[in-house]
């Protein structure tokens, strides 16, 4: 007969006392709602203000212009990503395990035709048309070419309006600038997320065009929000974040996952083990005695262990 | 109500210990987490008649 | 011997328990600490999450950026979850250092850490939908983490609309499943003896 037949699972033969459980239910819930509302009427909450294409573009022009020529260029964040946006890189790895590649493309973005090419067929700008024409017709390297060359002008210019006009950059000036315009104009926002259907609920692409450039990225600093700065954990303001996320995030800061490439596969698995070990806590050698080796069931069950000379 | 209003929308101040920062109101969560739970074991519990 | 399935599946659930089980009027005498009403109080923060959820769910997704009351209720939904996270902790670690997976109580713990990680699902997917600046930085950020495992094949943080029907509909039913069937195993095996407790020739494991 094992020891967990015993009273562990017995009917308790021992001393009772009368207990209100549903009373303690809603002195409970009396107690936590006034809690609540009180820090609540007190503290309120954060609602900082959603960023737009055209917030972006009107306050950040420069690096509007640069992410959309990098767009072109295929060289920033979204275009080099990969699954599920598209086929551009193998993405991240865990040991021989391409998780990220195998799950497929499901969520397919060409940033270059979807941020910028497609968007430009809506402009009034009479001189798109013409560009367009160019940029179709051209090879993919002439196109990567035109816009990286342009890419490296405005960097060394800071500035497109300082950029001197050549053909080495191909239709790509006029195009960076006719997107910025519709930007600018509040009217990117709405194409890049009405796609499918007039009704937005998708904002996959206005936010990947977002989150590829600088700006964004800033806002996301200043707020304390980056993963360097534990960021993962806060919340906007001075309120409290996600505390919870304290050994995710905590992860990201330590060797040799801090430097390496594919951390996010990696600390998945390592939070996946350490998940399995919590599920399974109870079944854990050693850690399964701790609370024989540090007692603080002492304290908890102090009256019974006394009233029983334990 | 508005008047009780502390606005909780400055910068939070952080507190550094090596390569790791935690907000002053995520450590204050967590502390509440560590003083419930030793007022929890340390507080006696009302005793009630036996049946 | 009985082969309908009503048969089967009542002896299954409901013939497992006694009523006076199911709502007791009496407890063990030496359920006598203060750590014991974190269950409950976890319960009653999720209570609260869920009714001004329910509100939130009335007015619809942006209500609450141009309403006063509207704000309030998002205010008392943010800080139902914070308390909530703090009561679920406490009582995780009472419940540790009680050994209180003893004696067939295993799945109680199991169903118990699986109530903690569909909450942080679940918390994860609100913070998705707050149609903020800080909707869209988490978002953009999370999404790497998920799509180098693969699982950003299927969930699209982007997707908003996605992340509102997951966060209202889906992963709250999958939380209360996982909790009602928590407290469901408690009442069905008691709150745990204390270790080496006199009536217990077993003890701790």
């Amino acid at each position: 007969m094992s020891k967990e037949r015993n009273v562990d699972l017995a009917k308790w033969s021992g001393p009772k006392r009368p207990y209100d459980l549903v009373k303690e239910f809603v002195i409970a819930l009396v107690v936590v709602t006034v809690l609540i509302a009180g820090l609540a009427a007190v503290f309120s909450s954060p609602d900082e203000p959603a960023v737009t294409l055209k917030v972006w573009a009107q306050k950040a022009p420069t690096d509007f212009v640069a992410t959309a020529t990098g767009e072109l260029a295929g060289t920033t964040i979204s275009a080099a990503y990969g699954a599920p946006y598209n086929n551009a890189s193998e993405g991240l790895k865990l040991g021989p395990l391409k998780l990220q590649k195998w799950a497929g493309v499901t969520i397919p973005v060409n940033p270059a035709v979807d941020f910028v090419v497609n968007p430009l067929t809506f402009s009034r700008d009479t001189t798109i048309p013409a560009a367009l024409a160019q940029w179709n017709s051209a090879s993919a390297d002439q196109q990567t070419k035109w816009a990286t060359d342009y890419a490296s002008a405005l960097e060394k210019a800071g500035d497109p309006a300082k950029v001197v006009t050549s053909d080495a950059y191909g239709p790509v000036p006029i195009m960076t600038n006719g997107v910025l315009n519709l930007a600018q104009e509040g009217v990117l926002d709405g194409l890049l997320t009405t796609t499918v259907t007039p009704y937005p609920s998708d904002f996959t692409k206005p936010m990947l065009f977002l989150a590829d450039g600088g700006y964004f990225d800033e806002l996301g600093a200043t707020l304390h929000l980056h993963g360097d700065q534990m960021g993962m954990m806060n919340e906007t303001g001075s309120y409290p974040g996600q505390s919870w996320l304290w050994l995710f995030s905590a992860m990201y800061q330590v060797e040799p996952l801090k430097s390496s490439a594919n951390a996010d596969t990696q600390i998945f698995a390592l939070l996946l083990l350490l998940n399995l070990g919590f599920i399974f806590m109870p079944k854990i050698p050693f850690i399964n005695r701790l609370p024989r080796l540090i007692p603080f069931h002492r304290l908890i069950w102090r009256r019974y262990y006394r009233e029983n000379n334990l | 109500m508005a008047l009780l209003a502390i606005s909780l929308n400055g910068p939070a101040k952080y507190f550094t210990f090596g390569p790791f920062t935690v907000s002053v109101p995520n450590l204050i969560m967590i502390g509440l987490i560590f003083v419930l739970f030793t007022l929890a074991l340390v507080i006696p519990f009302p005793k009630h008649k036996g049946k | 011997m009985a082969t309908m399935w009503t048969t089967r599946v009542r002896r299954a659930t409901i013939e497992k328990f006694e009523p006076q089980d199911v709502l007791p009027d009496d407890q063990p005498s030496y359920v006598a600490s203060w750590i014991y009403v974190f269950g409950v109080l976890t319960l009653a923060a999720l209570a609260i999450i869920i009714g001004s959820g329910l509100w939130l769910t009335t007015e619809g997704a942006i209500w609450w950026h141009s309403s006063s009351v509207g704000h309030f209720i998002n205010s008392m939904h943010l800080w139902s979850v914070e308390l909530f996270f703090v009561f679920m902790v406490v009582h995780l670690w009472g419940k540790f250092w009680m050994a209180a997976w003893r004696g067939r109580r295993f799945q109680t713990w199991v169903t118990g850490a699986f109530a903690f990680l569909a909450s942080l699902g679940t918390a994860f997917t609100g913070y998705l939908i707050q149609w903020d600046f800080d909707s869209q930085w988490i978002a953009t950020q999370a999404k790497d983490g998920l799509n180098s495992v693969g699982i950003g094949s299927f969930f699209n943080t982007l997707n908003t609309g996605q992340a509102i029907l997951l966060h209202v509909a889906l992963l709250p039913l999958v939380v209360g499943i996982i909790v009602i069937w928590h407290v469901i195993l408690v009442r069905r095996n008691g709150v745990v003896p204390p270790l080496d407790a006199k009536e217990i020739a077993g003890g701790a494991k």
